[in-house]
């Protein structure tokens, strides 16, 4: 524990890291208690035949499909490939997006060229591209990859191009009256002082690659949670549904608590 | 040295064209440290650039005696993620002087200055005064000709801000360094000049040229030298306020 209570401190400042401590259990197992609530009326409302579990699904019948997979050895296949396609396009986006960005940061008229064309793609709904990325690049996952990539790489670019732009006038100057140029100022300023700027980044990137994914896998897919969804939609398999979303949850969230904790350490 | 010869600058906008700095004569001798005081807007950072090379005159000639310049700007500009000593190496990286023998002399400067405990901190950790005088000695490492200054007590509180610019001045004497410092407080060109250049309004022009020597070059004793009142009162008046 970071917050020990040492001898030293006054009674009056113990009763404040008391009262402090006791507040963060509260609000720990509150939001313990309306996850248990949620599942727990669901299952219930499902048992007693209020709503139609055929429909609805409920925690029970999630277990159980959960469990069904796993016995036939298909679930870890479909989060493999989901999490193959949402990482893989996570980076790409990532990485290309920065280097864009570097480049349209360190020239002023090639910004101004391309802004019209930024604009226009992160207007456009993507998904508008699907049938031409089946015809050019498949129906493998390589197509889902490269989709992934378009959602979420017009963003990255924005982002770090923002971040860029940001970065204090006074410090720019002082980099120029050193007589630095454009590399030793991208370098030694820009990429530092524009951290946050990435950690931000990567948290709307990491979300819009589900995103990404996930459609991809609407659009063209053999195998993933995204198809999972599809395919027990059309069959009306709503458990399967429930299923591959209750995975989404877990596996969206926790991609976005890594991120979470790599900014930790990254920022101080 | 430093010389500006019949120097003019213009500036180009949209909008129009303003003219900053008009006919500017002035000289800066070696291991002098010369104030340019003027109101407000009246074009003092624009001198500063034309004298490190930032801008080009318009018209006219600078002529600097050989050697480069080092920027003190208004705010510290320290890095936040850099320490102290990084912070301090920056212009050796820069320049592309990172030695061993280089970065020795600025761990030399920063420790006869009083930072050899605060080499390992990061500057958010020290005081305002503390950072400026880790920028100063940041700009000394890189060794220029002459310390180009633009006002770089102004964001300081009013009780950091004399203890800091006598200490700047006392450190800017002892490494024997030429300065240039612009500013729109008088009495921080009193106190700490060799030379006070005054400035008209935009578009910039001198009005008068005074040599200072009374107190030594002492800052503090010459606050308390009777011709400070009387000088001053010479500077406000030609400053027109």
């Amino acid at each position: 524990m970071k917050n020990k209570i040492k001898p030293e401190y006054s009674r009056e400042h113990i009763a404040y890291l008391r009262k402090q401590k006791k507040n963060k259990i509260i609000v720990h197992l509150s939001r313990f208690l309306v996850l248990v609530a949620i599942l727990g009326i669901w299952e219930l409302l499902a048992q007693f035949n209020v709503i139609n579990a055929f429909i609805t699904s409920s925690p029970s019948r999630v277990c159980k499909t959960l469990a069904n997979l796993y016995v036939e050895g298909t679930l870890f296949y479909h989060i493999g490939i989901t999490l193959m396609e949402t990482l893989a396009g996570f980076l790409i986006a990532v990485i290309l997006g920065y280097a864009v960005a570097v480049i349209l940061w360190s020239s002023e008229t090639v910004r101004k060229v391309a802004e019209p064309y930024i604009v226009v793609l992160n207007s456009l709904p993507k998904i508008a591209l699907g049938p031409l990325i089946i015809i050019w690049i498949g129906t493998g996952y390589d197509a889902i990859i490269f989709m992934t990539v378009l959602v979420s790489i017009i963003v990255c670019i924005m982002n770090m191009l923002a971040g860029f732009i940001a970065v204090d006038k006074t410090k720019l100057l002082l980099m120029k009256s050193m007589g630095a140029n454009k590399a030793a100022t991208l370098r030694k300023l820009i990429i530092p002082a524009s951290l946050p700027a990435l950690m931000n980044t990567l948290k709307v990137a990491v979300g819009l690659a589900w995103i990404g994914s996930i459609m991809g896998e609407y659009i063209v897919s053999k195998a993933g949670l995204g198809y999972l969804i599809v395919y027990g939609g059309q069959v009306f398999k709503l458990d399967l549904v429930m299923t591959a979303t209750f995975i989404l949850c877990l596996l969206a969230g926790g991609m976005y608590g890594i991120i979470a904790l790599i900014e930790k350490h990254a920022v101080k | 040295m430093l010389e500006f010869k019949n120097v003019c600058y213009t500036y180009h906008t949209k909008e129009g064209e303003t003219t900053a700095v008009d006919k500017l004569n002035f000289t800066v001798e070696n291991g002098q440290f010369v104030s340019v005081i003027g109101p407000s807007g009246c074009g003092k950072t624009t001198i500063l650039s034309l004298a490190a090379g930032l801008l080009k005159p318009s018209d006219g000639e600078v002529v600097r005696g050989g050697g480069e310049c080092g920027y003190m700007l208004q705010r510290d500009a320290l890095f936040p993620w850099r320490t102290v000593e990084q912070n301090i190496f920056l212009p050796l990286e820069v320049k592309k002087r990172n030695t061993p023998e280089k970065r020795e002399k600025a761990l030399d400067l920063a420790k006869k200055y009083g930072l050899k405990d605060f080499l390992k901190k990061t500057p958010s950790q020290l005081s305002g005064g503390m950072r400026q005088r880790v920028a100063l000695i940041r700009t000394l490492a890189a060794e220029p000709e002459i310390l180009l200054l633009d006002e770089p007590f102004s964001a300081l509180d009013y009780q950091t801000r004399l203890e800091v610019c006598d200490d700047v001045q006392g450190i800017i004497k002892s490494e024997k360094k030429t300065a240039l410092l612009v500013t729109h407080d008088i009495s921080e060109a009193i106190a700490l000049s060799d030379r006070v250049v005054v400035l008209s309004a935009r578009p910039a022009r001198v009005v008068a040229v005074h040599d200072i020597s009374f107190g030594g070059n002492n800052p503090k004793k010459r606050r308390e030298c009777g011709e400070f009142a009387a000088t001053f009162e010479i500077l406000r008046k030609e400053l027109g306020i």
